[in-house]
């Protein structure tokens, strides 16, 4: 009829085509979050000094720790149990939890940019570019893991349960730190500026990844930081996958405390109850935020 | 004909600042509108309230026939938006940020790919597709930001200050690729302070100041808003200003004197009456340094305009 009929009909044509060719909406969430990630990953390709960062700093926590502390600490570890065997399961906590802090940093950068505007201009789910944030830095961390676990490796830290149990262990590390991704990307578009984050993700989770059983065991903490260590899902997380990779030596089961007896079922409770709050918060902060 | 765009009485409040005090605007399908205003005007949330990027307070907004509020989702997917800042990945090329639009429009793999590549050759941005878009000029960025914009070929397009930051060159090759679109029948909204580009390429202007807007029309009807035309001397000699001004006051209107020795005085006769009173001046003997005949310019406008309101 008119001009303007015609432009519009390529318009039209992509909206069929996406009701023909594409799955229903909610699946728009994984795949639009899988484009969205590949962006990320594409970013990390382009500026890999980042990367190389993220991959030489774990290396160098297990060499510093295994042989800074290691002659200090290793007599002290009660089953018999080396500090190689008790301290990699921790190094890997630390060090995927920090992998996670990257998920609000990343976030609160790109709400500095113009890009983001774009991304909330597009009929894209509203939650893709979380979902793509998060599996990116999931990616990330498995790569950092594999890393880690060839490190470990090397200096004597060794794997004594079978491979079921060891693939559960690194699942569940995995699992953690994606679950502590959406709590970061809250985090992350909350405060908008990446130094800000920085500042306060360090001050919070220096303290949360070391009053815990990750570098030495809490028994020789003050009554206070004991309990603390005792109720940190990251003490229940690097118990877990401790069992899991048979770095507990001779010693029974722990008793006491809710967290210490059932270490894996407390450990994935946090997990849902994060994922449960956060992923619901962080979709609503980023679809009310707006760059500048 | 369905309007592509119609906003009443929209307005949007930060604590006690009303951003928008209740703007109305239509933009019948098919036609450019250029919101023009001073820095904080409101032109920016505007375009944010009908792009769905900012929820209004109050007030009704349709886009290509649908509820903004009612239906976000579905006026994104009838839409193209570029923002005042060029919304490019620095890190990813230009042939990757296009596909990635595409990816993100549903348009699948074979076609966000084939647009992409047809996009980079219609913006001349071919040779660099596979550069990352932070090695880009100013100019080339802004041009892979539109066609960012309109990888889905959105029947409305919405633009925040296109040519914001551009050298001369490029704001022209702006201008070329705006006017294709709209000939191909796009809907346009863009936001400018450049009132040159507004009497270039729009149909009808709403000039927006502290929220609300104060004026609507096209380019002449605004222009007439503060006056038609003008003739204006330079008198050479300071002794013959005198003589001068009682030539140009035979027209009747009043004569206003800069004291310079600049003379102005509002004539309907165009052309003719200019040369009518050139050569009354020159019969009573004045020698004119400068001699023109001056249209009111959208600047005008918007200086009485802004200047008034504020």
């Amino acid at each position: 009829m008119t001009a303007t009929d015609r432009a519009s009909e390529p318009a039209q044509a992509a909206r069929d085509d996406e009701m023909v060719s594409e799955a229903p909406r909610g699946s728009h969430a994984v795949l639009d979050g899988l484009v969205v990630a590949k962006r990320n990953l594409l970013k990390i390709r382009r500026v890999p000094d980042v990367l190389v960062g993220t991959l030489i700093s774990p290396i160098m926590f297990i060499i510093l720790f295994r042989y800074v502390f290691g002659g200090a600490i290793g007599a002290q570890i009660p089953g018999g149990v080396s500090y190689a065997e008790y301290l990699i399961p921790g190094i890997f906590a630390q060090t995927v939890i920090f992998g996670a802090t990257v998920t609000g940093s990343g976030l609160a950068e790109d709400m500095q940019k113009g890009i983001i505007d774009r991304f909330r201009s597009l009929p894209m789910s509203r939650m893709a570019v979380l979902v793509g944030r998060t599996t990116s830095d999931l990616l990330t961390n498995v790569l950092v893991t594999i890393i880690m676990t060839a490190t470990g490796l090397l200096v004597g830290w060794r794997i004594t349960s079978s491979i079921p149990q060891a693939a559960a262990g690194f699942a569940l590390l995995l699992l953690f730190a994606y679950a502590f991704s959406w709590v970061m990307a809250y985090v992350g578009l909350l405060l908008r500026a990446p130094e800000s984050f920085n500042q306060i993700s360090f001050i919070v989770i220096f303290p949360l990844t070391f009053i815990a059983n990750t570098f030495v065991p809490p028994e020789t903490f003050p009554a206070a930081l004991r309990t603390v260590a005792e109720w940190n899902p990251i003490s229940t997380m690097v118990a877990s996958t401790r069992n899991l990779f048979g770095n507990t030596g001779t010693l029974p089961a722990p008793t006491g405390s809710l967290p210490i007896e059932h270490p894996t079922l407390y450990t994935l409770a946090w997990i849902g109850i994060a994922l449960a709050i956060f992923v619901p918060l962080a979709t609503r902060q980023f679809s009310r935020a707006t760059s500048r | 004909m369905v309007d592509a765009v119609r906003a009443r009485g929209v307005v949007k409040r930060y604590g006690d600042v009303e951003a928008l005090a209740g703007v109305d605007l239509t933009v019948p399908t098919g036609t450019v509108l250029a919101l023009l205003g001073p820095n904080g005007a409101g032109k920016t949330t505007m375009v944010k309230v009908l792009t769905t990027l900012i929820t209004p307070d109050e007030g009704e907004v349709h886009v290509a026939g649908v509820d903004v509020r009612a239906d976000p989702a579905e006026v994104r997917r009838r839409i193209g938006v570029s923002g005042q800042y060029a919304a490019v990945d620095e890190y990813l090329t230009g042939f990757e940020n296009l596909d990635m639009v595409g990816r993100l429009y549903h348009l699948g793999k074979k076609r966000s790919r084939e647009r992409a590549r047809e996009l980079l050759e219609t913006f001349r941005l071919t040779d660099a597709a596979d550069r990352p878009s932070k090695t880009y000029s100013g100019g080339m960025r802004r041009r892979l930001d539109l066609a960012g914009a309109i990888v889905a070929s959105p029947p409305v397009l919405f633009l925040d200050e296109p040519t914001t930051g551009l050298d001369p060159r490029s704001r022209l090759d702006m201008w070329e690729l705006l006017r294709g679109l709209v000939q191909g029948g796009t809907t346009l909204l863009l936001t400018t302070q450049y009132l040159e580009e507004a009497d270039l390429l729009a149909d009808d202007i709403v000039v927006i100041d502290h929220g609300r807007a104060i004026a609507q029309g096209t380019a002449d009807q605004l222009k007439s808003q503060v006056g038609g035309d003008r003739v204006e001397v330079e008198v050479a000699r300071e002794d013959q200003v005198c003589a001068a001004t009682a030539v140009l006051a035979r027209t009747g209107a009043e004569v206003s004197d800069d004291g310079g020795g600049r003379l102005t005085v509002p004539v309907t006769g165009g052309t003719a009456q200019m040369v009518e009173i050139l050569r009354a001046l020159d019969d009573a003997g004045v020698a004119l340094l400068d001699v023109g005949l001056r249209r009111p310019t959208l600047d005008d406008v918007f200086l009485t305009l802004t200047g008034a309101s504020s």
